[in-house]
């Protein structure tokens, strides 16, 4: 079983460099796999690159996925941090 | 022993060994390996290497330009740890037994591909970090060099081309004691650091990296515009005297410090400082300076990633604010655009980005930028004294536009129940020949004048400034340029108003008895040149200045008014 959550992004810019560092931050710290979808597409979400590439825009709708022995509580963090940063909901 | 004549940027004599800022050869041969097991191993050295450097540079960067600018290493640190981009490397020694820098190579460059492919001009400029990174990685695997200013830890002078600004941002004063470059002018970024910095600088002496390697001993005089390689120890002694003299001469300037600055016949004048951060405020008053005449707030969006947000800005104007306590602090709005360019804002490129779409002309357009920056003025207005300019005002219509958002956003403030000052003065910066021109018409509207030499000169003589090829035309005592300085201190006296200068016009000794006796009523400068410039305006009268006025302006060259100067005034 995995754990996930659905995001609307809400910052003007969307997901760009200083939000990312905090999301691959806050996922690395977990030893879960963490994953983030968007458009079709799944990357890791501890890897800065990844996140990168994929481009979020304002508006993207994404979903973390966990899935691991902290899966919940990593979701749950990753979302609080989302919020903290004002970068969705 | 090798003497090089250049432009004196920043007062002081600096003796140290030369620290060469050249970027290094970072050309490599792909090799099979026998031994996988020990490349990886050299691979992850050097990334560990580079994350200690790394670490070492954001922490700098967060103790000298604060937590904002010391993200964008942040970013850089995951980087070198990211699994998607360190697990193809070592997959490609292990499978195919190649080279770590081929390995690094090949995939860094799949990604740095793969973000200049997108279509978004942000995520397009992310590959120049995703370089930057490879770069130092690979610097540590081949064993070069890779300079950084950021890492040096004994006392240097710093031989470059050119500096950038990020470069000039990492320079730590306890190590850095002078710098000097192939490029360059007074007015150009690096020289207006090194006199921020309070370091000796010499620019544009076209050939200090040819002449010099790394360890040679330099002398940076930059009170004469000279740089000397391996002196002989006559010479050397000369120049530790001619340090020592200086150091001398600082303490009678710093005498003066806290005196306000009235010539000799009594009348008081305003010398202020220009400056960039709030980090400089310091330096403003450790020299005296009666208040802060032009705060360029550009470097809050320079070196960043995007644009900084409404309480960024707010944190540091509140800061500068209260620092300066109840002395006039003029803030300048956003001068971006033209040759000052910021990676996430995309301009297309302009044929004469001078004449183009800058300053004041970008933040009508994009009133969203615009917006969030008064916003974070009118909400500091209230911790200190405030006063607010635009940049490249050329008609009336866009000063009075400038202003209306400007209140509009008050009075939005205002109904969110945030207290913002009411006694802010509107006034603008004059550079651009028309206004000047027409400076009566603009003195019923605003509440006073900065005039903005640099520009001023380049616009009036149609001489780029940064083109070494026509410098000889940038002529700040040229009867044009002083004709139109009178016409704009005329006007806004003729209202009520005050006119200050704030180029590099108004430190300059042969000017400053000259804007005198045209009745200039605040002088903005490099901070070091406030208290030598107080110590010349109390030696000076300027009832006899004013009466030299007609002759002045009637004059044809600019040789001919300094002549009459230096006759004059002694010099």
């Amino acid at each position: 079983m995995a754990a996930e959550k659905t995001v609307t992004i809400t910052d003007s810019t969307g997901v760009h460099a200083r939000p990312a560092t905090v999301l691959v931050n806050k996922a690395g710290s977990f030893s879960s796999d963490v994953t983030v979808e968007y458009n079709g597409k799944s990357v890791n979400l501890k890897s800065i690159m990844g996140v990168m590439s994929l481009g979020i825009p304002k508006d993207a709708v994404i979903k973390i996925i966990a899935e691991g022995s902290d899966e919940q509580e990593a979701v749950n963090a990753i979302y609080e941090v989302i919020k903290q940063e004002g970068l969705g909901e | 022993m090798t003497k090089l004549t250049g432009i004196a940027a920043s007062n002081g004599v600096a003796i140290a060994k030369a620290y060469t800022l050249e970027a290094p050869d970072l050309s490599f041969e792909t090799i099979k390996v026998d031994d996988v097991d020990s490349e990886v191993q050299r691979l992850q050295d050097a990334l560990d290497t580079s994350k200690k450097e790394l670490e070492k540079i954001k922490e700098n960067a967060r103790q000298t330009l604060g937590d904002e600018h010391a993200e964008i290493f942040s970013a850089h640190l995951l980087v070198l740890s990211d699994p998607e981009m360190i697990t193809p490397m070592t997959d490609k020694i292990k499978n195919e037994s190649v080279n770590a820098e081929a390995a690094l190579d090949q995939v860094a460059n799949m990604f740095i591909d793969m973000f200049k492919g997108m279509d978004n001009e942000y995520m397009r400029e992310r590959a120049a970090d995703i370089q930057d990174v490879t770069k130092r990685v690979m610097a540590h695997l081949l064993k070069v060099s890779f300079p950084d200013p950021a890492l040096i830890d004994e006392e240097v002078v710093i031989i470059a081309e050119d500096l950038t600004p990020s470069d000039t941002a990492q320079l730590n004063k306890q190590f850095v004691k002078g710098f000097t470059t192939n490029i360059g002018g007074r007015t150009s970024h690096s020289a207006i650091m090194a006199r921020s910095l309070e370091i000796p600088a010499v620019v544009g002496t076209k050939s200090v990296t040819a002449e010099i390697s790394d360890g040679d001993l330099v002398v940076v005089d930059g009170i004469d515009g000279e740089v000397i390689v391996n002196p002989n120890e006559d010479l050397l002694a000369q120049y530790k005297e001619k340090q020592a003299d200086f150091a001398k001469q600082k303490e009678i300037w710093a005498q003066l410090k806290d005196e306000p600055t009235v010539s000799k016949d009594g009348s008081h004048v305003e010398l202020v400082a220009n400056i960039g951060t709030p980090d400089d405020v310091i330096g403003v008053l450790n020299n005296g300076g009666e208040g802060v005449g032009l705060y360029r707030t550009e470097f809050l969006y320079m070196g960043n990633s995007d644009f900084p947000t409404e309480d960024q800005q707010f944190e540091a104007y509140k800061s500068v604010l209260e620092q300066m306590g109840d002395k006039p602090v003029v803030v300048r709005t956003l001068d971006i655009g033209g040759d000052k360019e910021l990676s996430y804002l995309d301009l297309p490129k302009e044929m004469n980005p001078f004449l183009g779409f800058r300053a004041v002309r970008l933040c009508l357009e994009r009133d969203d930028i615009f917006r969030t920056q008064l916003r974070a003025l009118l909400r500091a207005s209230t911790y200190g004294n405030l006063k607010i300019m635009f940049p490249m005002i050329a008609t009336l219509n866009e000063f009075r536009q400038a202003k209306a958002l400007l209140l509009e956003e008050k009075e939005n403030l205002k109904a969110e129940g945030i207290d913002v000052s009411d006694d802010i003065e509107i006034g603008i910066m004059v550079e651009i020949p028309s206004t000047a021109v027409i400076a009566r018409q603009f003195a019923k509207e605003v509440d006073f004048f900065s005039i903005g030499t640099n520009d001023l000169i380049q616009y009036t003589m149609a001489a780029d400034r940064m083109n070494e090829r026509v410098s000889y035309l940038y002529q700040p005592y040229h009867p044009a340029i002083l004709n139109l300085v009178n016409n704009v201190i005329e006007a806004a006296h003729a209202e009520g108003k005050w006119a200050g200068m704030c180029g590099e016009m108004a430190g300059d000794s042969i000017a400053i008895p000259i804007l005198l006796g045209l009745g200039l009523d605040e002088f903005s400068m490099s901070a070091t040149s406030i208290l030598p410039a107080r110590t010349q305006i109390k030696g000076l009268s300027k009832e006899e200045m004013a009466s030299y006025k007609d002759q002045l302006l009637s004059m044809s060259t600019a040789d001919e008014v300094e002549a009459f100067i230096r006759e004059k005034t002694n010099q």
